[in-house]
């Protein structure tokens, strides 16, 4: 339990220094979503429509930004092999760099979106869906990142191809969670929230073992 | 399966899937595959362009049903293929199953690509617009990324071996996700726009006729081009080990 | 010949639907022999510089 918890310490730490993309992410996230009503125009209903969807896009998007460090750093300067000698197995060491990471993106933009969602004039019943399917689906998209990390890890500009690996993996998050805005917005019966928990909670599940497979395979060479 | 069976089955998986028995016995059939390809297509192309009526319908449209279902089909079969290749290459490491994986992606992504042309020229004039979100193009476009980024992976990793691992792995989370997208769109559809939209439903008799041929001909197309680029990796890879040899002597 | 090609008046979907189909399906094929045709080339070549 204690190297666990220091570990996703550790990498918190990391990520929320200068330079460390933590801050980058929140925003890019801010950004994304300013710009989407100079590209769509101010019609303020339209935008209140859209608020969710475009969130969950802006999320996705500034998630991505800081996938591809998840392993890298450490596999570059040699610190991985270190954490992988430790007590943890591969998988629990997966685990923690996703959980850090959630914690140093999909947390903090969750937080944030409330406010963004003020920019779009989205109607009040659409707050509490907005901040329950981003709580629910960001650890998603920080658990199958992970693995898009993972396999890319020897490829140099990884990061680039990175968001093709991922996208089409997480679209499901981005359909169930930005369809339960809209429902709520509706106000139809929400299928959507047990199809995105379970969606989240799989992908945190099977995610680990994936992600320590594709770190494994790289690091043998 | 009885245990002679059983055995014989296995043992006659793996001799043929050695390298210089799959080179013997693909030489042979695919003058026969090539000629049952030409033919199936031949006689489909026939029977749907100066037999088949217009649909009470769609009236001609229903034509584009021929080339549009086949691509979808073989293209959904191609991942499928690439995904238990992998698995083989994962647990078994054999090395012709990670070739046969690499290989079918490059046509499975084209058959797909056709499959969503085709699809967005069929529904123009039949529901107004050439994109719908439905469950099926949506999935399929998915699927597209799905195969440009496991071509993508192939070609960034440089390392054979990590490659084909790292491509193994993707694949098989990409199986998982697809079904998932399709279910997730499908939801998503019914609850905004009632039925998904592109549901075949029965198919009068005489369009199934053209359809079976095609839906063969596409299918044996596939194999044969598959069969050929498997080829084509086990000459490279000799080449490769030939230079290996002169390079040490 | 004109209603063949009119096809009903959907004449605009259904050939340039045919038309990418065969495009794409010549395209895989001609690619597929290429490559082929060019990697029996190469080991030929090898196998005559080799010694054994």
């Amino acid at each position: 339990m204690n190297a666990f918890v220091a570990l996703i310490v550790r990498d918190m730490r990391l990520a929320t220094r200068a330079g460390g993309g933590a801050l980058l992410a929140v925003i890019f996230f801010a950004a994304v979503a300013a710009l989407v009503p100079l590209g769509v125009g101010a019609d303020l209903k339209l935008l209140g429509r859209i608020a969710g969807g475009v969130l969950w896009v802006a999320a996705v998007l500034a998630a991505l930004l800081s996938l591809d460090r998840v392993f890298q750093s450490d596999f570059e300067d040699g610190s991985l092999d270190v954490i992988v000698l430790g007590p943890l197995p591969l998988e629990a060491v997966a685990l923690a760099k996703m959980c850090a990471h959630w914690l140093t993106t999909g947390l903090p933009l969750t937080v944030l979106s409330p406010v963004l969602a003020l920019l779009f004039n989205m109607p009040a019943k659409g707050y509490d869906a907005l901040l329950a399917s981003l709580a629910l689906g960001t650890p998603a998209i920080s658990a199958i990142g992970a693995i898009g990390a993972g396999l890319t890890l020897s490829v140099r500009r990884g990061g680039l191809i990175l968001p093709l690996l991922i996208l089409p993996l997480i679209s499901p998050a981005v359909i169930f969670g930005a369809g339960a805005i809209l429902a709520s917005l509706d106000g139809l019966a929400n299928g959507a929230f047990p199809l995105l928990a379970a969606f989240s909670f799989v992908s945190v599940l099977l995610s680990p073992f994936a992600a320590a497979a594709a770190v494994r395979l790289n690091l043998a060479g | 399966m009885s245990e002679r069976g059983q055995s014989l089955g296995w043992t006659t998986l793996f001799e043929f899937a050695n390298p210089k028995r799959f080179m013997d016995v693909t030489g042979a059939i695919i003058p026969w595959l090539a000629a049952l390809t030409a033919i199936t297509i031949g006689a489909g192309l026939y029977l749907a362009f100066f037999v088949v009526p217009p649909d009470y319908q769609q009236g001609d449209t229903v034509k584009i049903m021929f080339i549009h279902v086949p691509a979808a089909i073989v293209a959904m079969m191609a991942y499928v293929a690439i995904a238990v290749a992998s698995l083989f290459g994962l647990v078994n490491r054999h090395p012709l199953a990670d070739v046969a994986a690499k290989t079918a992606a490059p046509l499975g992504a084209v058959f797909t690509a056709l499959a969503l042309i085709t699809g967005s020229l069929w529904g123009r004039p039949m529901w107004g617009t050439y994109w719908v979100w439905d469950a099926r193009l949506t999935s399929f476009l998915i699927l597209l990324f799905l195969y440009l980024g496991y071509i993508a992976l192939w070609n960034a990793i440089e390392d054979e071996v990590r490659a084909a691992r790292a491509a193994a792995i993707l694949a098989l989370v990409g199986v998982v996700d697809v079904v998932i997208v399709k279910y997730s769109v499908e939801w998503w559809s019914t609850l905004h726009q009632g039925e998904s939209i592109m549901r075949p439903g029965a198919i009068a008799p005489i369009f199934e006729w053209p359809l079976f041929l095609m839906m063969g001909g596409y299918g044996a197309l596939f194999f044969l081009l598959w069969i050929i680029r498997i080829r084509t990796e086990i000459l490279e890879r000799r080449a490769r080990a030939l230079l290996r040899r002169m390079g040490e002597v | 010949m004109e209603h063949f090609f009119a096809m009903g008046g959907y004449g605009a979907y259904i050939w340039p639907a045919y038309g990418a189909s065969f495009l794409g399906l010549a395209a895989m094929i001609w690619s597929s022999l290429r490559s082929y045709s060019r990697a029996k080339r190469q080991l030929r070549e090898l196998e005559c510089e080799a010694p054994s």
